[in-house]
């Protein structure tokens, strides 16, 4: 540790922080997949407006999550060693996760 | 159901976690985000899962195709509820110096996300025709 240190990096030889980034990235995708497909349904559909409306508010909580994961990504880039994050960001991606599920259930009721 | 409760406090109380035993190594905290992370990724599969059902299985009698997509989005809804209370109590035992906490969600999603597959198959097979 010390001579990771000593050579003047200051990072974690481990790139730690660098895989956590990445996956919040990889979770990011994986929510833009779910609004690829929840806009899919409206647009294939015909959709009724409350489809619609459902689809919107997907849109709106993947902003969130988007905004959710900048902010810890952010956090993550900001120190050398950061700790576990603030349970607001794991609480805040949850909440976006089940209500894009709500949102979908809607979807396909709708539908 | 008591201990799931005062979990869901801890969700919304994180200075309540912070205030227990000593701060752990950064990267075992670091590795138990990843893990939350990963199964929120499993959640996110599970929902655009029930998507999928809906959108690619037009042909499939209305009560199938809406009872499979409502139930692979519950179940990445729950998913996703129990992927942040198990990392609140991972990292209450790290803090705590404790063993991590055991759970059977993992082997009874296996078995939902198998049923669900098996009755797929069966659906997509036998019940084109409805």
């Amino acid at each position: 540790m010390s001579g990771a240190d000593a050579r003047g990096a200051g990072r974690d030889p481990g790139l730690q922080p660098e895989r956590t980034r990445l996956a919040w990235r990889r979770t990011t995708l994986a929510s833009t997949v779910v609004v690829a497909l929840a806009v899919r349904a409206v647009s294939a559909g015909g959709g009724s407006a409350a489809g619609i409306v459902a689809c919107a508010l997907c849109c709106a909580w993947w902003l969130g999550f988007l905004w959710v994961a900048h902010r810890r990504i952010r956090g993550l880039a900001a120190v050398s060693a950061p700790g576990a994050p603030a349970a607001s960001y794991a609480v805040g991606a949850v909440i976006c996760t089940v209500a894009m599920a709500v949102c979908g259930a809607v979807l396909v009721g709708a539908g | 159901m008591i201990d799931f409760v005062r979990n869901v406090r801890l969700w919304f109380a994180p200075a309540e976690v912070r205030q227990e035993g000593t701060t752990p190594d950064y990267r075992f905290s670091l590795a138990n985000e990843r893990t939350f992370l990963a199964w929120l990724r499993t959640a996110l599969a599970l929902i655009g899962g029930g998507f999928a059902v809906d959108q690619f299985l037009p042909d499939l009698r209305w009560g199938w195709r809406v009872g499979l997509a409502l139930a692979l989005l519950a179940a990445g809804a729950l998913c996703a509820l129990r992927a942040v209370d198990h990392w609140v109590r991972c990292e209450r035992a790290m803090r705590r110096g404790e063993d991590l906490p055991v759970s059977r969600f993992p082997a009874l999603l296996s078995a939902v996300v198998a049923v669900v597959a098996v009755a797929m198959v069966v659906v997509v097979l036998f019940g084109w025709e409805g």
